[in-house]
This record gives structure tokens, C-alpha cells and sequence, in this order.
């Protein structure tokens, strides 16, 4: 594979993934609509019964909003992979993913470009949350911005390849509220994402507990959670790498004409 | 040293598409059944059978969508199933089923095809602005695809599949659902391409009116190759005063039942 080549499919594939998006103004709205949603009505109305107390990333006492916003990045990351899983779907269904598989490059590699236009899209979002939530003076360190960086990619990169997984199995734009309902919101619910783990233990809900421990997503909320402040989280670092490898090979073997789910769906 | 269309003759007889005993089943149902085919430099086949004889089966398996269960597909004589992303660098694809993003512009659908293919941005441009001219649709680039009618969306994607200067280009009923005068000037631009520029095109067709141009008639019929061979030989064969008369006395010869077929073969 030529590596000038590689960066051609990269860049036609990131543009039209873009252009898709800002042709869809409403998707920018809701991307930003959810987790303010959950920022502004939801955390403000909890904000004198949870806060939470000592442990870290956090060197002291923080208000409720203050440690829902990791929570609510990873929000706009899942959104935007299961988004990605989405797109596949349409593109299938439009006949775009034929294009796409007949490109003559490596059929893992297309999924790469495909899934990296993704996490691109679920980056720019995420910051666009943060600048909102920052105006309305909820904010991380500064430098917390940039450090966060990484883990945004990794976390994308894991949820991107779930989504990947989805889309080979997913036939019908339709069936997309089903995987709202047994992948977005199980997934989000059972994670730390709108309260600390030890809580759940606390209140002797075990078993969502150890669900909560087990679900990756959980490990990307972490990983963006320390990483807003400047600290690295080794076990978050490794779930979320392990697992958005084993999701990618999934997925490329999903799409793997030979052995797949994808050879008879184009 | 005599050339066709830029090419020698040795070049000229060497097939850019070979597909050698091929076999596809799914499930219970043999799709295709031992298919040899050949399409060489500036021939143009056409691929004629009833709905659901195998023809859009026998197309993923050339465009690498999908793998045979036996045999070999050759590609500018790399065997796709080992190496498919260099066979599909030959290939210029219209598919059966609309592929044009209709959320993007005609332009933006052709960079992002011509990204696919690794070109540059100057000479996607160049090759987009040629392609676009010699359809007729110049005016068009900047036009979104669901403004397009149904006549000049199967344009920008024979345009689309032209723009990597493919050596052969396949062609899955294209003219389905266009207008007589639009499918005979799709016809006619295609039979062009394939005279003066060399190409190799494979063109599958239920219209047996299509077929009547080609060099080359191959009958698909319940998966296999029944009979391979020009226009006129195939009306000799059948004691038939028209195309369309020897290919249903073909398919009724072979057909019900399934008595009377004969091995897949290639009559080059």
C-alpha cells in the first residue's frame, strides 16, 4: 500500500464524512444539545444532592457538574460512534458502501479511514461541548484541553469500531432505535459516566456495580476523566486500547467478504 | 506492429477479465455453476440472461464484493481473491443499483471516487472536468446529485467510473429504469469508449437490444454459460432470424427442467 495513496483514500473519505455533516445542520445542534441537556437541566437539578468527595482525579470536593463533563464527552463520543455505525448503514443502504469496498485498497483499511473520519467528527465535537460548557463556567484545566486530546482518540477509536461491529448487523436505518435502546443507553447508564462506581457498591447495587466495572465504556469515561486533569489511568489506558483493537478486528472480519456478514448484504 | 487502440497485438489477445471455473452457491441455491469467461482489450461482451440467471452474482464476485466457493477470478491477470485491491485498480464499476451520494455534488462525488483511488487532487480535477465534458455534463459539477435526473445520474457514474482510466469496465444493467433514447445513448457512449480507447467492457443485460452490438454475446442462464459467441453465430446456431428469437430458443434448449445444459464454455 502506497503511503501517498493511503493518505488520499484518508483525506476523501475524512471530507465527505465532513461535508455529510455540516450539509446536516441539525446534527452539529443535537451534538451539542444532548449533553448540555444533561449539563444544565439534568446535573443543575442534582447539584445540591450529589457532589462528590475526594478521590481522585480530583484534589478536592467537586460539585456534581463539574464531574458529570468527562462523563458527558464520552456521551458525545458513544453518540457519535454508534453515529458512525449510522452512516454505514446509510451508505449501504444508498449504495455507497459498494463504492467504498470496491476502492482498491485493503478492505481494514477503508474501515480505518471510515472509522477515523468518525472520531475526527466526535473530537471537533467534544470540543465544541467543552467551549459551551466553559461559557456557561463549567471547565476543566486548561491545560486539561489539550492532555485530553489522547484519550478522546482512543475512546472514539474503541466506540467507533463497536459501531463498525453494529453496522455489519444492523440491516434497516430503522432498526437504529434498537440499538438506541440495548446499546446507547445500557452502555451510558451503566457506566460512571453520571455517578462514581463506589457509589452503586455503596448502595449495595452489586450487581449494576460490577456490570458498571466491566463495561468499557466506563474505562473511556475514566480515561477522558483523568486525562481533563493532566493524569494518566494505566487499567482505563489498557481496557480502552484492548478492547478498541479486538472491536476493529471484529469489525474488519465483519466486513471480510470471505468470512463476514457483508459479503451477501452488497 | 499493428495496434489496437494503443496496444499491440499480443497485448490486444491477452484477457483482462478471465473468470475460470467459478462456482457461487448460497445456501441450497447454485447461483453459479463452473463459469469460464473472458473479455479482452476493446471487446465488448455482453453478459444476457433472464432476471435471476446469475449475472449480478457473477458481477460481486468480479468487483471482489463477494468470493467464489471454487475457481479463480483473474483481473489483468491478478487473481482477485488473493490480491483484490490490485485487480480493482483496473476496474471501472457501474452498478446495477444507484451508488451517487445524492447529499453531495456531482464534483464532490467524483473526488471522493477519485480519493478512493488514490489520485491527486490536480489530476482528479483534470480527469473530472474531461470525463464530465465528453457526457455532456459540464454544467453539471457542481450540481447536488438528487437534482440530477435519472439519465444524468447513470452519466456522472460512468463518468465516476472512467476517472482512474480503468482497463475494463463492467457494467451491471445500467440503463434500468432510463428513458430508450437515454439507454441508446449510454449504449452507444460505451461502445465508443470501447473501440477507441481499448477498453474492455462487460456489459450484463436482460435487453436483448443491448446485446445485438456486442462482439460478443455470453447467455447466462440458471448460473451457467450456456452459449458464448457473436451476435450473428448465436442466430446461425439457432436457425433464428433475430437475436431475440435465438436467445429464447437457446434458453428454451437448456432450460426447463434443466434438462439438455451444457457445460459452462467459452466460444472465443
Amino acid at each position: 500500500m502506497n503511503t501517498i495513496q493511503a493518505a488520499r483514500v484518508l483525506r476523501a473519505v475524512v471530507e465527505r464524512e465532513w461535508i455529510r455533516f455540516f450539509n446536516q445542520t441539525g446534527r452539529l445542534l443535537s451534538a451539542l444539545v444532548r449533553p448540555a441537556f444533561w449539563l444544565f437541566v439534568f446535573a443543575a437539578g442534582f447539584q445540591n444532592v450529589l457532589g462528590v468527595s475526594i478521590a481522585p482525579p480530583y484534589d478536592s470536593y467537586v460539585e456534581y457538574q463539574v464531574y458529570i463533563l468527562p462523563g458527558l464527552i464520552g456521551i458525545v463520543l458513544l453518540f457519535q460512534g454508534m453515529q458512525s455505525s449510522l452512516s454505514m448503514v446509510y451508505d449501504r443502504e444508498m449504495g455507497v458502501m459498494r463504492l467504498l469496498l470496491t476502492a482498491p485498497m485493503p478492505r481494514w483499511y477503508l474501515l480505518f479511514c471510515k472509522l477515523t473520519a468518525g472520531v475526527l467528527l466526535s473530537i471537533g465535537q467534544a470540543y465544541a461541548f467543552l467551549i459551551v460548557a466553559a461559557l456557561f463556567g463549567i471547565n476543566a484545566p486548561w491545560a486539561g484541553w489539550l492532555t485530553v486530546l489522547p484519550a478522546m482518540i482512543a475512546g472514539g477509536l474503541m466506540l467507533g469500531s463497536l459501531g463498525l461491529i453494529f453496522s455489519g448487523y444492523i440491516r434497516q436505518l430503522e432498526n437504529f432505535a434498537g440499538m438506541m435502546n440495548f446499546v446507547i443507553f445500557p452502555m451510558f447508564f451503566l457506566s460512571s459516566a453520571l455517578y462514581p462506581l463506589w457509589k452503586l457498591k455503596e448502595s449495595g447495587a452489586e450487581i449494576v456495580y460490577w456490570l458498571s466495572l466491566v463495561n468499557p465504556f466506563t474505562h473511556a469515561v475514566e480515561l477522558v476523566r483523568f486525562a481533563l486533569y493532566g493524569q494518566f489511568n494505566s487499567i482505563a489506558a489498557a481496557v480502552v486500547v484492548g478492547s478498541g483493537l479486538l472491536f476493529f478486528v471484529l469489525a474488519a472480519v465483519s466486513y471480510d467478504p470471505q468470512r463476514g456478514v457483508i459479503g451477501r448484504a452488497n | 506492429m499493428e495496434m489496437i487502440a494503443g496496444m499491440t497485438n499480443e497485448q490486444a489477445s491477452h484477457p483482462l477479465i478471465s473468470v475460470e471455473g467459478v462456482v457461487k452457491t448460497y445456501g441450497s441455491l447454485q447461483a453459479l455453476d463452473c463459469i469460464d469467461l473472458r473479455v479482452r482489450p476493446a471487446e465488448f461482451v455482453a453478459l444476457l440472461g433472464l432476471n435471476g440467471a446469475g449475472k449480478t452474482t457473477l458481477f460481486q464476485l468480479l468487483t471482489g464484493l463477494s468470493v467464489p466457493d471454487a475457481g479463480a477470478i483473474f483481473v489483468n491477470g491478478i487473481e482477485m481473491r488473493r490480491d483484490p485491491a490490485s485487480g480493482l485498480k483496473g476496474l471501472g464499476i457501474v452498478f446495477q443499483e444507484p451508488t451517487l451520494d445524492l447529499d453531495l455534488s456531482v464534483s464532490s462525488s467524483l473526488f471522493f471516487h477519485a480519493g478512493l483511488h488514490g489520485m491527486g487532487r490536480a489530476r482528479a480535477g483534470y480527469r473530472m472536468a474531461e470525463e464530465l465534458r465528453r457526457l455532456g455534463l459540464s454544467d453539471s459539477w457542481g450540481a447536488v446529485g438528487r437534482r440530477l435526473s435519472g439519465g444524468n445520474r447513470r452519466r456522472v457514474e460512468l463518468a465516476r467510473a472512467l476517472m482512474h482510466d480503468p482497463t475494463v469496465l463492467l457494467l451491471d444493467e445500467p440503463t434500468v429504469g432510463l428513458d430508450p433514447a437515454v439507454r441508446r445513448d449510454l449504449l452507444n457512449y460505451v461502445l465508443e469508449l470501447c473501440k477507441k480507447r481499448g477498453l474492455g467492457v462487460l456489459w450484463a443485460t436482460h435487453l436483448i437490444e443491448e446485446a445485438e452490438s456486442a462482439d460478443r454475446v455470453v447467455i447466462l442462464h440458471r448460473g451457467r454459460v450456456i452459449e458464448s459467441a457473436s451476435p450473428a453465430a448465436l442466430m446461425r446456431q439457432a436457425g433464428k432470424a433475430t437475436l431475440s428469437d435465438a436467445f429464447l430458443s437457446l434458453i428454451e434448449a437448456h432450460g426447463r427442467g434443466g434438462e439438455g445444459q451444457s457445460n459452462g464454455r467459452v466460444a472465443e
